[in-house]
């Protein structure tokens, strides 16, 4: 593989840059696979990369329906953050941040990764208590948290309404300095180019269309382009992972949902930091390119359409110009939405299956991006290793019937409102 | 904007309604002897197809009365609605 770098960018440049490699190729399926990874995009492209370099497996075939960057990893607001209170997210996604400060490098490919920290916002004395709370549960997991009063936050973010006739006034927040954002698509991308370079094949266009199961253990898919051989499968299809359940005659603690993103024009650098709302659901930060990266709530039903409806934009804009009342004289560039596998308690699922061979990934809810790296070294180990990874041991698939839930957001079995 | 015909007030924008999930889970029988499994079916465990959904919406703005509504989750088109205590062929 042809290493980037500024000597390669010069070397390029006077060659009129006729010289770079495809950064991944296109290859027609081969009939046998020792693993297929279903699904594309930044979890199914990090599994390959940690199967091939952690565990040294090589023929792995990825299989994507559409195209490399054209699901949720391309659709994210591309927050990263380890602001968990439980230990086992608090744990898994803090491994995740070690491995989003070394990316850029481990994949030869720059992800822009920016730890701008992240403050979520308190507006009353008890969410401060709650915040201070959660603060020390992430340091004694060695997560770093600070807990900021008032005048601190006006510091750090002087555009927020700080006015006294706001209906909820802000008493201080919790900061992870440590939290960022990294650019989506060059994740995806950089991880599809590693794996390629090790020998994975990386599939597009390749819908698959059913399994073969025998004996109770896996035996191969079937696609558009072919049935393909295989004794390992690992699905990591996000807001898709109940259909092809279905497929399987399973029936899982998941549905799919509906999630919208947006940005604003693009304008001068004003915010430093990515800042939630505690009153309500909405999250902003500004991209390098100045727009206002914003999202929220799901729209609230049961949906497979990647697009939005307006009423739950309006709702989520409404708690962002509550916040930066600025927004409102800024012109929406674009509004778009991705489909989520929300979880019945809001954390994720990286486990085997009561069929052989079969490995499931899903139930990312609104956190499916931070987790990518993360997500895709456990679910390498416990598709290699056929036992889990300590770090997703609690991520169990039975965790629902057998009462150890990972509540994280106290909110029950509603996906549509936690 | 989804329009939504509430069988007892007529056709109402979305903002007066609030979801209330897949209609079609059954609550297993009271006084009966109800294994771990079929608490985790009716607690958790949910089909979420694409495609046709018969599910629970509250009329929370309106008359307070839960409907079924039988929707596409893919295209988001609504075929019909029933009251509550409506069979569903």
């Amino acid at each position: 593989m042809q290493k980037y770098s500024f000597l390669s960018l010069i070397k390029n440049a006077f060659s009129g840059h006729k010289g770079w490699e495809v950064a991944w190729k296109d290859p027609t399926p081969k009939k046998e696979y020792d693993v297929v990874i279903i699904g594309g995009g930044g979890h199914g492209l990090a599994t390959a990369y940690y199967l091939a370099k952690e565990h040294k497996i090589t023929n792995i075939a990825v299989i994507e329906k559409g195209w490399i960057g054209g699901g949720n990893v391309g659709r994210n607001t591309t927050i990263i953050r380890s602001n968990y209170m439980h230990d086992e997210n608090g744990l898994f996604y803090e491994k995740g941040m070690d491995l989003w400060r070394s990316m850029s490098q481990d994949l030869n490919f720059n992800i822009m990764f920016s730890p701008r920290g992240i403050i979520n916002l308190a507006h009353s004395d008890a969410q401060m208590n709650a915040y201070a709370r959660r603060g020390n549960s992430m340091r004694l997991n060695g997560i770093d948290a600070v807990l900021l009063d008032r005048e601190e936050v006006k510091k750090k973010v002087p555009v927020l309404d700080f006015s006294d006739n706001v209906r909820f006034p802000i008493f201080g927040a919790l900061m992870q300095p440590s939290a960022g954002t990294a650019r989506h698509d060059a994740v995806a991308w950089g991880y599809a180019r590693q794996a390629d370079s090790m020998g994975v094949d990386i599939i597009q266009h390749c819908e698959v269309t059913g399994f073969d199961v025998s004996n109770g253990k896996i035996q191969g898919i079937k696609t558009s382009r072919g049935d393909i051989k295989t004794k390992k499968v690992g699905l990591c299809v996000a807001g898709s992972t109940s259909i092809l359940a279905e497929m399987l005659n399973m029936t899982l603690p998941i549905e799919t949902h509906l999630l919208q993103a947006c940005v604003s024009e693009p304008i001068k650098p004003i915010l430093d930091h990515v800042v939630t709302f505690g009153a309500g659901h909405f999250y902003c930060s500004q991209s390098d390119k100045g727009e206002m990266v914003m999202g929220g709530d799901l729209d609230g039903y049961n949906s497979y359409a990647q697009r939005g409806n307006l009423p739950t934009l309006q709702h989520v804009l409404t708690e962002g110009i509550a916040m930066f009342p600025f927004l409102s004289k800024l012109n929406m560039l674009r509004t778009w939405g991705g489909i989520m596998d929300m979880s019945m308690d809001g954390s994720p699922i990286i486990d085997k299956t009561h069929i052989a061979g079969l490995y499931l990934n899903c139930g990312w809810c609104y956190g499916g991006f931070k987790a990518t790296p993360a997500s895709g070294f456990t679910f390498a180990h416990t598709i290699a290793q056929d036992r889990v990874h300590e770090l997703n041991a609690g991520f169990r698939l039975d965790r629902f019937s057998t009462g150890h839930l990972i509540d994280e957001k106290g909110l029950g079995t509603k996906t549509w409102i936690s | 904007m989804l329009y939504i015909k509430c069988p007892h007030c007529g056709l109402r924008s979305q903002n007066e309604f609030a979801y209330g999930g897949d209609a079609s889970v059954k609550r297993p029988e009271l006084n009966k002897e109800i294994s771990d499994q079929e608490w985790d079916e009716f607690v958790y465990l949910r089909k979420s197809p694409r495609g046709k959904h018969l599910e629970l919406w509250h009329h929370v703005s309106g008359c307070r009365q839960w409907i079924k509504v039988l929707r596409d989750t893919s295209t988001h088109e609504i075929f019909n609605t029933y009251k509550s205590e409506e069979k569903v062929g």
